[in-house]
């Protein structure tokens, strides 16, 4: 399989003021959903007029091409925040309204936050890396900031008296003498109105945030305890019927024979057939399981690589160090090797690696599509990016885009693994074959075999340190998996780190944390290694390398709360901790593990992780991420791992592709350190980094194991992995 | 096909369907009760998990056939007014301790606790790590679902002493 360029785990996110314009509001659309009221845009740099006047649907005004984001008040109060970016359990639709609520000044509930529907909300490039809080945040703050200002002086027109002197709370304008007051809706009148505000709003400082900054519980939580709010997987519609994909029997196969006629004769249901692309569609989604079953194919698959000698096929293929620009701004020429190690400096150079692994949401690929009467296609369906599925649809349907909608329900979750609209196209060819609507739901087994994975990375490290423990060298190079998180937070003169990009024989994207998580534990682990070289704590040794004040805050806060001290570990108990930094997060991990003498069983008892990203905007939220952070974390740290040979993937189940559950999970206590004093940044990535290499060096800790490959105690054998001296 | 009459949230439904159709294929796809979710197909996740006379049971795995005569219990019928009336203590639980993410988990979490706490109404934290262990939150909020398995208890607690000092 080709490697997914669109969604390369060293994806570099282009200044969003550059991101192309998809703008496409149907204006008719907004009028009859939401009638009269105000409708507040902002636009970017090219901020066209502050007011552009009267009458939206009107034709006189136009919606300029470059906004990014709209709030619209309604006379009856009810205030709609369009955004592109997605709910996928991250809590954002809850986060994103908590600050808009501040800087309109009204209550939480007062906020409905319309999400990820191409044909509704703006145009944005997808939710991944941590863009959502540093991005939309402060873009919707700042047209809330507008909003209320606009109507501040609306109010201020219509009682002609001095804006600055009118009182604004909970939703209301009132006059200086309380004599009179106006709901916002009121002072819309009902009439149709647009106000374009640009970027330059002054907005509340964290410390003078009412709603933002505390717990606000999850936006329409009542409907996820009582089964009401609809998944992609869950939308149903008049007429709908159920399609099934023909699948090959491995990557890169082609088709020796396919009889598809006994699931033709099956009653009801249609073949779709188009190039390579066989389906089936059927009334009832029992028949379509069964007509896919009654297709006859034969494939040929051809020889691939496997487990087995996956490091050095990815080693012998990649490609020369990207430095600079691709790489990391602290990396240097390669020809600038790291300095060699003086006589009175231990040199180290170790590898570590980490195996590919699977996403694997509760909620596989999932997705409705309909065709209407005019030709146009609207889906429902899971992903991360709808207006990139959009695209994905326009091209291979060949359609104007104005005939495309993506809709995007909060979905059973993402962690990096649906930026793709695999199954909106999939669903959409069926249902223009079948002539009513479709929905496709991937098996487990699909959603195993045909998504794509967290690329496997081969890590190679070298560095020197004095005896007393300074560094002196350091040189970390990373192979296929990723560039995030390979500049290393420690003081040393001219570091060399470098990522090469390989060819990957399984298909790869974006996965929570990217490249960081195999990054931060080779780098992790090895000043692990590097500090008990040089006889020392592992925490006096991070003090020793490390001035980051923010990175240095966090590790103090949690080996604090962990009670660390040096040497407490014993042959059954032991003690370990790292600490990272990438995309505006800091955390700093310390773990406990249990290891059972007889039979080696290692179980993390307990795992402590301090976590600053900036102004907290919700501390529940906050420390739900971390925690899931944590858990999510084990699986990959212990055992979880992708088995795959000549183009198959040899565990595509649960059964035998190990998640972590209610018996893996440690005490987790998370320590949050809020700094108001910092715009905050995402938070939903880089809590995971810490948790593999702290319980790698608790491990090493207690039974003087080093083990340098993810996963480290892995239920089954890895091919090509020695067997872990424990067991998990 | 044949058709079959299932009982489920207090009402008798006629379904067609193969016999060996699944429960779960049956209610998300033929009687549109889509707060049951499918996470595997292959019992390994629990997010399939309905109650069938009182017991958890993952649907994904149990035959329409196997459930006909059965009273079924699906998470739209756990409370009597899900809109707006009050929530079973488990599912109240799971809001008051924000014990999800995604929530797509949630459904069988909170039908598995519930047939737990009928049974074992004041569980050990050993005793709902056991009993839950099948169920699957990849999102990771397990801490948080204990929690709420233990406050739910409590509520419970609350709720019928409330009961027997009103009588």
């Amino acid at each position: 399989m080709s490697t997914l360029l669109a969604d390369a785990p060293e994806i570099t996110l282009p200044d969003p003021s550059n991101a192309p314009r998809c703008f496409a509001l149907d204006r008719r659309t907004f009028l009859q959903l939401f009638g009269g009221g105000l409708l507040v845009c902002l636009t970017g740099e090219s901020a066209l007029a502050q007011e552009s006047g009267r009458g939206f649907g009107g034709g006189r005004q136009q919606v300029p091409s470059d906004v990014s984001a709209w709030i619209h008040i309604a006379a009856d109060n009810r205030i709609s925040v369009f955004t592109g970016k997605v709910e996928v359990g991250q809590n954002i639709r809850t986060s994103l309204a908590q600050q808009v609520a501040d800087e309109l000044m009204v209550p939480f509930d007062a906020i409905t936050m319309v999400m990820g529907d191409t044909d509704l909300t703006p145009y944005d490039m997808g939710t991944f890396g941590s863009q959502s809080t540093p991005q939309m945040g402060p873009r919707l703050r700042t047209m809330a900031a507008a909003a209320r200002q606009a109507l501040v002086e609306m109010a201020a027109k219509q009682w002609s008296c001095d804006a600055a002197a009118l009182i604004v709370a909970d939703g209301k304008v009132t006059a200086p003498n309380a004599n009179q007051s106006l709901t916002y809706g009121q002072l819309t009148r009902g009439e149709k109105l647009v106000t374009t505000v640009s970027a330059s709003a002054p907005l509340l400082a964290p410390k003078d945030w009412k709603v933002a900054g505390t717990p606000v519980p999850k936006a329409n939580g009542r409907d996820f305890v009582t089964g009401k709010h609809q998944y992609p997987s869950d939308i149903t519609l008049p007429g709908m019927m159920f399609g099934k994909v023909l699948r090959a029997t491995g990557y890169n196969a082609t088709v020796d024979s396919i009889d598809t006629s006994a699931a033709e004769k099956m009653p009801g249901v249609k073949l779709v057939r188009d190039g390579d692309f066989i389906g089936v569609v059927a009334p009832d989604a029992w028949t379509a399981e069964a007509a896919l079953a009654a297709i006859k194919a034969k494939w040929t698959v051809p020889s691939q690589p496997s487990n087995q000698n996956i490091f050095d096929y990815l080693k012998s293929n990649s490609e020369a160090p990207r430095g600079g620009t691709r790489s990391n701004a602290a990396s240097q020429p390669a020809a600038a090797a790291a300095a060699p190690a003086s006589a009175d400096a231990i040199e180290l150079a170790q590898s570590y690696t980490v195996q590919y692994i699977a996403h694997a949401p509760l909620e596989p690929r999932a997705a409705v599509a309909q065709w209407d009467s005019t030709g146009k296609l609207t889906v429902w369906t899971g992903t991360q990016r709808p207006f990139g599925v959009k695209d994905e649809l326009v091209a291979a349907f060949h359609l104007d885009p104005s005939k495309v909608r993506v809709i995007q329900p909060d979905m059973g979750a993402g962690y990096g693994g649906k930026h793709t609209g695999d199954a909106a196209v999939e669903a959409a060819r069926l249902a223009k074959g079948a002539g009513a609507p479709v929905r496709l739901v991937w098996t487990r087994e699909e959603e195993f075999t045909w998504a794509y994975f967290r690329p496997a990375g081969l890590m190679e490290l070298k560095a020197s340190v004095q005896h007393d423990g300074t560094l002196v060298s350091w040189e970390h190079h990373n192979y296929n998996s990723g560039n995030a998180g390979l500049p290393t937070p420690y003081n040393v003169a001219n570091p060399v780190t470098e990522y090469h990009a390989s060819k990957s024989p399984l298909r790869i994207g974006s996965y929570r944390a990217l490249a960081s998580t195999a990054n931060h534990f080779a780098r992790e682990c090895f000043m692990d290694e590097l500090a008990h070289a040089v006889g020392m704590d592992p925490l006096t040794f991070r003090h020793q390398n490390l001035t980051e004040p923010r990175l240095l805050a966090v590790l103090n806060a949690a080996a604090d709360k962990f009670g660390w001290a040096p040497g407490k570990s014993t042959p059954t108990r032991g003690f370990g901790l790292a600490c990272g930094m990438e995309k505006g997060g800091h955390v700093a991990t310390c773990a406990e593990v249990a290891i059972d003498p007889a039979n080696k069983k290692v179980h993390i008892v307990r795992v402590v992780s301090a976590w600053e990203s900036g102004a907290v905007v919700n501390p529940d939220g906050l420390r739900n991420q971390n925690m899931g952070a944590i858990v999510q974390g084990i699986g990959g740290a212990l055992f979880e791992a992708i088995r795959f040979s000549d183009g198959r993937i040899l565990n595509p189940h649960f059964e035998s592709y190990r998640l972590p559950r209610f018996s893996d999970t440690p005490q987790v206590e998370i320590v949050l350190v809020d700094r108001k004093d910092i715009a905050p940044a995402g938070a939903g990535e880089t809590g995971l980094v810490g948790l593999a290499p702290a319980v790698g060096n608790a491990i090493f800790a207690a039974t003087g194991e080093r083990l340098r490959n993810m996963p480290m105690a892995p239920s089954d054998l890895v091919p090509g992995i020695a067997s872990s001296p424990v067991q998990s | 096909m044949s058709t079959l009459t299932l009982h489920i949230n207090g009402v008798d439904l006629p379904v067609d369907a193969p016999g060996d159709e699944t429960l779960l294929s049956v209610l998300r796809n033929r009687l549109s009760l889509t707060g049951t979710k499918y996470g595997c197909g292959e019992g390994e996740c629990g997010a399939c998990t309905v109650l069938l006379d009182g017991h958890a049971v993952k649907s994904c795995q149990t035959l329409m056939s196997e459930a006909a005569g059965a009273k079924i219990t699906t998470i739209e019928g756990l409370a009597p007014d899900a809109q707006h009336g009050q929530l079973t203590a488990v599912q109240q639980a799971f809001l008051d301790e924000g014990a999800f993410q995604c929530g797509y988990c949630t459904s069988g979490m909170i039908m598995r606790a519930t047939a737990m706490l009928n049974v074992t109404p004041h569980p050990t934290e050993a005793q709902i790590v056991s009993s839950m262990n099948g169920n699957v939150c990849r999102c990771g909020t397990y801490p948080r679902i204990i929690a709420a398995v233990q406050h739910a208890s409590a509520l419970a607690a609350t709720h019928s002493s409330e009961k027997g000092a009103a009588r």
